[in-house]
């Protein structure tokens, strides 16, 4: 681009320039200088759009720097004193790290090989429901869930499975368990509880997409199979499952990439200290020594390592996928 | 559809449709039981049992939430953020959208590339907490508006949008002598209801239902809005402080409980009615958003 804006640029350094040159580099300047006078209301919209990213993107990307520093709340980031790689030594032999370290990568890889699957069988024995007005009435509500906050989710959640809950009133009335249990009490149920709430609230809007990518395949390709004799489910393996695997594949990557993502806003809400060995995940550890603490350089190496991990997580993903089947997010 | 369906495939559609009857079931089945609850006296919500219809109807525990002077605050809070957010979110991010989607923007290409940027790589909540802290905004209303008033994934949905209003619209504009402030206002914005729509319920869902900026940026109560306040009471169980600040005339017939539970059919019940009319335009903008992203 900006070769063609200045093509003086291009002249031959050294060689004295030919009158008609220089003119020709001065009606250019000239005619950029109008343009970019034209739409000098365009760039104030557009500079003031960079200027809120320079704030809120990329003030806090230099503030990443604190992670090899000893920050002080009382001085500057650029006061505070180099310590390099300390805090990474420090959370790498942390206690912490184990817990830390198994309780995300265990939350989301069930949330991955359970929670990712499933929108895409609902979204399949969905699109097989014959009748139009039924099947957008299940859609409808299965996305309502979606709209609630976890605040909300966790309120129901925890009157659920209290010891007085519906939950240990069915189990008990049935005879499974003699006792009442305190769910959230114990550590051993936690990562079941987050999975299937995630699952609740999230089932019928993930399977947006994949519907939107079924609705897309040509029917011809149905009517085909059905004079070869096709059932429902032959349909479903052989032609739509193939024809949404792209739109899988993307979503799978950043399925994976987000791998260390644990979702904060559900885990704040359901944590309490009783249950911490099972819901104490990376975000949860840096809100707590960071934020509350006040271990800002500690608490930001740790940031800093789950976001280069996560990184490389999406390049893997990206290559693997697109060896695989040809589809990539770049 | 006059085919004639084998004896398999109408098994099959009966079990379709019922394992579907379940997963609506399972979906909607929650929420009533706090819609009942609520709806429920609250010292007989205490003996259990009410799963299907209150045993004994009472609007106690909604009077109760109205007279409380902390709830109500914070509903004020969570409606002025969620309109005041929306309505400068949708308006900043399509002014920076619109001057993007413009043919021959000079340096347009190195702004998008800034943006796309931001979507891959970012600071972290350490940094943006002490920038929060550094620009004045603990403890302030802002906190809620300016970091939220952009975002560089709904602008690609602008811009999406923009590029595919025909240039005649514009150019007809110009020669009326308008400026490009005055086509994006009278011009632009106008045609691109659909988009605007999505945008704002997205953001407005987001407002809405936040309640971690609440618990990160404010301290003070007469600032929280009604999720974070929900957060408090029931993550940290203080619902006595609930039960405290409604005044001394409401009966003794709501508990902390039922309270709680109609606090949360108050906060839930906005979203719940304005979203079957708002569904077609988030299927679309969820459409738009994929097919870039």
């Amino acid at each position: 681009m900006p070769n063609q804006l200045h093509p003086d640029s291009d002249t031959g350094v050294g060689s004295p320039m030919e009158p008609s040159v220089r003119n020709e580099k001065k009606l250019d300047r000239q005619r950029w200088f109008r343009k970019l006078y034209g739409q000098r209301h365009l760039q104030i919209m557009a500079l003031l759009g960079i200027a809120w990213m320079i704030v809120f993107n990329y003030i806090p990307m230099y503030g990443i720097i604190i992670a090899f520093k000893e920050f002080n709340i009382v001085k500057s980031i650029g006061e505070a004193p180099w310590v390099g790689l300390e805090h990474f030594k420090e959370f790498f032999s942390d206690d912490d790290f184990t817990t830390v370290m198994r309780n995300t990568l265990g939350i989301s890889l069930l949330k991955l090989f359970i929670g990712f699957p499933l929108p895409i069988i609902f979204a399949l024995f969905l699109n097989e429901i014959r009748s139009v007005r039924y099947k957008r009435t299940i859609q409808t509500i299965s996305y309502l869930p979606h709209f609630l906050s976890w605040v909300i989710l966790g309120g129901i959640l925890m009157t659920w499975l209290a010891d007085i809950g519906i939950i240990n009133n069915i189990l008990l009335a049935l005879h499974v368990i003699d006792e009442p249990i305190t769910y959230l009490a114990e550590p051993k149920y936690f990562w079941g509880i987050i999975i299937t709430s995630d699952i609740w609230k999230e089932l019928g809007w993930s399977a947006i997409i994949y519907l939107a990518a079924i609705s897309s395949i040509s029917p011809e390709m149905y009517e085909a199979s059905t004079i070869d004799g096709a059932g429902r489910f032959q349909k479903m393996w052989y032609i739509t499952l193939p024809s949404i695997k792209s739109t899988i594949s993307i979503l799978f990557i950043l399925a994976v990439s987000g791998v260390l993502n644990s979702n904060f806003d559900q885990i704040l809400v359901l944590r309490n200290t009783l249950n911490e060995s099972a819901s104490n995940v990376i975000d949860i550890f840096v809100y707590h020594t960071g934020i509350q603490n006040g271990r800002y350089s500690y608490a930001q190496a740790v940031s800093l390592f789950k976001s280069v991990i996560a990184i490389i997580l999406l390049l893997i993903a990206n290559k693997v996928t697109k060896k695989l089947n040809d589809t990539s997010l770049f | 559809m006059f085919k004639r369906r084998t004896r398999g495939e109408a098994l099959f559609d009966i079990f379709n449709n019922f394992g579907m009857l379940i997963v609506c079931f399972l979906t909607i089945y929650p929420i009533w039981y706090v819609l009942v609850n609520a709806f429920n006296d609250g010292q007989d919500a205490m003996r259990g049992g009410i799963y299907w219809w209150p045993r004994m109807f009472s609007f106690e525990n909604f009077s109760a939430v109205f007279q409380s002077s902390g709830i109500m605050t914070a509903m004020g809070i969570t409606v002025a953020k969620t309109v005041v957010g929306v309505f400068i979110h949708v308006l900043f991010t399509a002014m920076v959208a619109y001057a993007f989607s413009r043919k021959g923007l000079i340096g347009g290409k190195f702004y998008i590339l800034l943006g796309t940027i931001t979507m891959f790589f970012g600071g972290g909540i350490i940094p943006f907490y002490l920038l929060i802290k550094d620009l004045n905004m603990l403890d302030s209303f802002l906190v809620y508006i300016i970091p939220f008033m952009f975002s560089f994934f709904d602008l690609i949905i602008f811009m999406t949008f923009f590029r595919e209003i025909p240039d005649g619209l514009e150019e007809a504009a110009k020669i009326d002598g308008a400026n490009d402030w005055s086509i994006f206002l009278r011009v632009v914005l106008p045609v691109s209801m659909p988009v605007i729509a999505t945008i704002a319920l997205f953001h407005g869902v987001f407002q809405w239902n936040d309640y971690f900026t609440g618990v990160l940026y404010i301290n003070n109560a007469d600032l929280q809005p009604i999720q974070t306040y929900l957060y408090k009471v029931v993550a940290q169980s203080s619902s006595n402080q609930m039960m405290a600040q409604v005044p001394g005339g409401v009966s003794k017939t709501v508990t902390s409980q039922s309270i709680k539970m109609a606090t949360m059919v108050v906060t839930t019940a906005p979203i719940v009615f304005v979203y079957p009319f708002l569904q077609r335009y988030f299927v679309k903008g969820m459409m738009i958003g994929s097919i870039k992203g």
